[in-house]
């Protein structure tokens, strides 16, 4: 049996490292769309805000209950048979699309759960002194729960970045597909994956070192 | 001066303020004593509005307002005339005691950073704690906790500040240092409004002691006169259980 192609593993790191930034852009966009769209959920829970509680909660179960790859499919193949002027989709919207919907639907209910977990006797205090409810939230409540919902957050950045792999079923050439097209050259295929998986590892670690960076800080607030 | 009529506050279908008429004048000193569930702590959040009261009136300066019909910014002009003390000290976990101090000065007064941090030093300097002006709340004691809470509130330049039971939740060994800084700011003539279960902290500080049980007021005058006479059957009574475990009361401190 034939050991390892490292020759080959080599080779290939050049030719994906071409690749890699279409991977992280598309999940460092997707993550900053799940953000912005996750927060407003979360206040919509957390003010309860009527009607539109319900259809968040709506909203939350079905991205949460039915897999990333079957929300990816409708909105490339599904939708542009709805709208018609959709039939342009491309293959990166629609991953960028279907990771912001997914992902939001978790990271609100961690948002949510870490706004609700600020003592409550710290608004008490905060609204003793006159403070209005926009400043209670900006200064005293948001940061706290920040502190909270980083390392989730974090974790669910981390599954982004690897998710961005389900493009390449859209047709998109990211890292995953840049990969497939490779191994199907050159019948390396254990060679071919382990690189790949090597990739996505080391960025995960590098994430995984700077969210312990982050976390000491924010921390350091809480130390006795 | 500060002045309210007819306060009450329901919970449920109980009134647990029912009709309250309390009038405090600048610089004095006040302690509220009651048992327990009697709704000490339900008045001190009604005037700050932390509870919505059900009826009443409230005159804080030039604020005159039925309290039903408070509108947003009454609400934020009462708040701003009365500090609160609480029993757990509620200092904002991600700031340091200097921050804690100045946050209101900052957020609330607008006043510029450098301005409210030199304000917010002045009062870690009368509180006893310069130096801990950049510790964070978790790394302090209950006693030093309480204090930074004393100085938060003496920040805000309140017409009056409201304790509600400073010293219940602290260790025996820091009760003292907060009793210390209260009758400090007694001597200065701060206006205080105090529900304690102190008894000698309300003989030697208090001008008026307020008896207080089931929502009302039962019977209130100067501390010799309480303690020395109580003329209610309720107040002896409470008095009669309370000095039973609270020794020591008529030792000269
Ligand atoms: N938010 C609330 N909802 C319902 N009932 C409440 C609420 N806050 C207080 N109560 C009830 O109102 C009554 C008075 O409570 P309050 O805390 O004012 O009493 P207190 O005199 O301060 O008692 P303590 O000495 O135990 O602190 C109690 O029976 C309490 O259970
Ligand atoms: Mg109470």
């Amino acid at each position: 049996m034939q050991v390892l192609d490292l020759d080959y593993m080599l080779g290939l790191v050049p030719i994906l490292l071409r690749y890699l930034p279409l991977t992280l852009q598309m999940a460092a966009v997707g993550m900053a769309l799940a953000l912005v769209l996750a927060c407003g959920l979360a206040v919509i829970r957390v003010l309860r805000i009527p009607g539109l509680n319900a259809a968040t909660l709506l909203f939350i179960s079905f991205f949460r209950g039915t897999p990333l790859l079957v929300q990816l499919f409708l909105f490339y193949y599904g939708l542009p048979q709805l709208m018609a002027f959709l039939t342009q989709i491309n293959g990166i919207t629609a991953t960028i699309m279907g990771l912001t919907l997914h992902f939001s639907a978790y990271m609100a209910e961690s948002i949510r759960a870490a706004i609700v977990g600020v003592d409550r006797s710290q608004t008490e205090a905060a609204l003793s002194i006159g403070m209005t409810n926009g400043q209670l939230m900006r200064r005293i409540v948001l940061p706290q729960a920040t502190r909270v919902a980083v390392p989730t957050l974090m974790n669910y950045f981390i599954d982004m970045i690897k998710a961005t792999s389900l493009a390449f079923t859209l047709g998109v050439t990211e890292l995953m597909g840049a990969t497939q097209k490779e191994a199907a050259g050159s019948f390396l295929y254990f060679e071919a994956f382990i690189t790949v998986a090597i990739f996505y590892w080391v960025i995960v670690e590098l994430l995984a070192w700077f969210q312990r960076r982050l976390e000491t800080r924010l921390n350091e607030a809480y130390r006795r | 001066m500060i002045k309210v009529t007819g306060l009450v506050k329901r919970f449920g279908g109980t009134a647990v303020l029912d009709g309250i008429d309390l009038a405090i004048e600048q610089g004095e000193i006040i302690v509220v004593i009651g048992p327990s569930g009697t709704g000490k702590s339900t008045l001190l959040r009604c005037l700050n509005f932390l509870e919505r009261p059900d009826a009443g009136r409230l005159i804080i300066g030039d604020l005159d307002v039925d309290v039903t019909r408070a509108s947003r910014a009454d609400i934020l002009t009462a708040r701003r005339r009365t500090a609160f003390v609480f029993q757990n000290y509620a200092l904002f976990a991600n700031k340091t005691a200097l921050q804690n101090i100045a946050e209101g000065l900052i957020v609330v007064n607008r006043w510029p950073k450098e301005k409210a941090h030199a304000r917010a030093r002045e009062i870690l300097e009368r509180i006893g704690l310069a130096d801990k002006a950049d510790a964070y709340p978790a790394s302090l004691s209950g006693g030093q906790q309480q204090r930074v809470g004393i100085g938060r509130a003496m920040a805000a330049q309140a017409e009056v500040i409201l304790f509600d039971e400073p010293t219940s939740s602290l260790d025996p060994e820091w009760v003292e240092e907060v009793l210390g800084l209260m009758k400090q700011l007694a001597r200065e003539r701060q206006t205080m409004l105090v529900v304690t279960h102190e008894m000698s902290f309300a003989r030697d500080v208090a001008d008026r002691v307020i008896f207080m049980e089931g929502g009302r007021i039962v019977e209130q005058g100067p501390p010799d006169q309480l303690f020395g006479s109580p003329q209610d059957p309720r107040t002896r009574d409470f008095l009669h259980k309370v000095l039973a475990t609270q020794v020591a009361i008529d030792t000269p401190t």
